[in-house]
């Protein structure tokens, strides 16, 4: 029998305990109470009478639960109106998480709202003694996130991108990464070499990250993202090509030799009819 | 112990079959259910033109049930071209057709369109019970409508043999799936989901479905599922192949439903406890209980009960 427990396949309604305005478009919501979630898993998320969609778990200490989300469609939208003490269903958490040994050297690539989770990354993966250099990139200064949270982590450096150079290098966080990987490869280098890239944020970006770490032969987690509808893997609305492997099950994080099967990887996303979409 | 039967011309090598609305909309899919022991797939419903399905929350589930209302969302014939046509490149095991349309006129027509790209089997879902508030009683649920959906389809199906998929929600199967018998149906998945059924999150007040209502699957439909395979295999005197569905999750519970009259056991719902994997141990345990039993043929189980109880008159 799987390991998901059945609980975790109906929603349960929780009030938002606390919000917080991350930016313009981004916010926090914070519960009280722990689905147990590990960083890279995700929750499906339900606005009772409007609809129910995955999110990454931005953090989960054993005690509280966030949520950090781009009000970018009709349902994200809604749960963006939503008031201290309103209901949220929370069903979870589903899917794969990083995965990191003791005392490891990690850069951490962020995306976008891709920075909530990793923010979860880094606090878990330092009580186990590992140091991170996190990427943080955005369009710009103004959609940064988790800076604070990040720099504030012991055994983090933080580096930032931003496409217009508002603030840290001009660009792409990939090629922060470039240079990190390129400059820990160096035998005299002060730095420990890197043993792993995280990475979460667009499909574009991840691909770029998988090209990177392996040019400079370094293992990658990627996080992905498809339509979800049921989570436990029954649906079959997040099943990639041409390996017909479940992204509920056998992600969102997905490792890069596993990530190298999925055909359709930086090419298309399947809509909630099953129909392609190019990214 | 021999697990293969061949059923309306058609080799199967064991009975598991892929229910439809699981795991059902791409190739890649039903290839790796295919890898992970399945006799033959069914795809998702498959409309003449492209069809919304219900937001989310669309599937729940406890230990008992499951709830569904997916709505029978398709993105239309020219995926299902590009989708089967794939699968059947190298088709490694029989592919059901599952067809489903709003009028009796759409039913022809999207057999009509599917019938080209050489699928083994129609299996024609004329029960969804979560789509009711879009298009009113499902045909399943009369007699003469049923009967006409199958006239409809038989019209243009050809050599494919057709299965015509019934509703437990009836007051009488067997005289549904007679009157489709008598219409030509080759043979009948039974059943559908169960219900509808409904389930309300206490603190919000609100349905947890978005469309309030869905079919209800899992373990506690079994019984259910039993009862209406042997009122429809009584009523069609054992003349019509049945694809048994409802609440397997074990080789005994497979083998139940072939005592009760069906030839082909539809998996779904337990692909979500034991995994893709839930088609190949499904057979090791039908045939490990079975050599304990002396059971050479699979075959010897269809309809065990129909026969042991007129043994017994």
């Amino acid at each position: 029998m799987s390991s998901i427990s059945l609980q975790s396949r109906l929603p349960r309604t929780y009030r938002i305990k606390e919000i917080v305005q991350e930016t313009e478009m981004v916010r926090t919501y914070i519960f009280d109470g722990s689905l147990g979630a590990k960083p890279g898993q995700f929750l499906m998320c339900w606005m009772p009478g409007v609809d129910e969609k995955p999110f990454s778990v931005a953090f989960d200490d054993g005690s509280e639960t966030k949520i950090t989300f781009f009000a970018v469609g009709p349902m994200s939208e809604a749960l963006a109106k939503a008031k201290v003490g309103d209901l949220v269903g929370l069903r979870g958490p589903f899917g794969t998480c990083y995965e990191w040994d003791a005392g490891d050297h990690i850069v951490l690539v962020a995306g976008g709202y891709g920075a909530a989770p990793m923010f979860f990354v880094a606090s878990e993966a330092v009580k186990h003694g590992c140091t991170l250099e996190a990427i943080v990139g955005a369009r710009g200064k103004e959609h940064l996130l988790y800076l604070k949270e990040l720099e504030s982590l012991k055994h983090v450096s933080l580096h930032v991108s931003t496409d217009d150079g508002s603030v840290g290098h001009k660009g792409y966080n990939t090629e922060v990464l470039d240079m990190l990987l390129e400059a820990a490869a160096d035998p005299d280098a002060k730095d420990p070499p890197i043993d792993k890239v995280f990475a979460c944020g667009p499909e574009m970006m991840l691909k770029s990250v998988l090209t990177v770490s392996e040019k400079h032969g370094v293992p990658s987690q990627l996080s992905l993202e498809r339509y979800m509808k049921c989570g436990f893997g029954i649906c079959g609305n997040c099943a990639v090509d041409s390996s017909g492997a479940r992204l509920c099950i056998d992600g969102p994080v997905v490792k890069a030799e596993e990530c190298k099967k999925i055909s359709e990887f930086g090419k298309y996303h399947r809509d909630d009819l099953g129909k392609k979409h190019e990214f | 112990m021999n697990l293969s039967q061949k059923i309306l011309g058609i080799t199967f090598e064991n009975p598991t079959v892929l229910a439809s609305g699981i795991l059902g909309i791409t190739s890649s899919t039903w290839k790796d259910v295919a890898k992970n022991g399945a006799g033959a797939i069914t795809t998702k419903s498959l409309w003449i033109k492209e069809h919304i399905g219900h937001p989310n929350p669309t599937i729940i589930e406890t230990e008992h049930w499951m709830l569904n209302a997916v709505g029978v969302p398709d993105a239309g014939p020219e995926k299902a071209q590009e989708e089967i046509g794939d699968f059947m490149k190298k088709q490694p095991v029989p592919l059901i057709a599952n067809i489903i349309a709003e009028s009796i006129e759409d039913y022809a027509d999207i057999a009509v369109k599917i019938a080209p790209l050489g699928p083994n089997a129609f299996e024609v879902n004329i029960s969804c019970p979560n789509i009711a508030d879009e298009f009113g009683r499902p045909f399943a649920c009369s007699a003469p409508d049923a009967a006409a959906v199958t006239k409809a389809v038989k019209a243009v199906s050809g050599d494919i043999p057709i299965f015509i998929k019934l509703s437990p929600n009836v007051e009488n199967i067997g005289e549904i799936a007679k009157a489709c018998q008598a219409e030509g149906a080759d043979g009948f998945t039974c059943i559908n989901t169960v219900g509808p059924g409904m389930a309300i999150d206490l603190r919000s007040r609100m349905p947890i479905l978005a469309n309030k209502v869905g079919g209800m699957s899992g373990p506690a439909i079994k019984p259910i599922a039993v009862k209406c395979i042997a009122d429809v295999y009584a009523a069609t005197e054992g003349q019509c192949p049945i694809i048994g569905t409802g609440g397997v999750y074990t080789g005994e519970d497979a083998l139940e439903l072939m005592l009760a009259g069906a030839s082909l056991i539809g998996i779904g719902s337990a692909v979500s406890r034991r995994g893709p994997e839930v088609f190949s141990k499904v057979c090791e345990e039908m045939q490990y209980w079975c050599t304990n039993e002396g059971i050479d043929n699979i075959s010897d189980m269809v309809g065990g009960m129909h026969k042991e109880l007129s043994s017994r008159t």
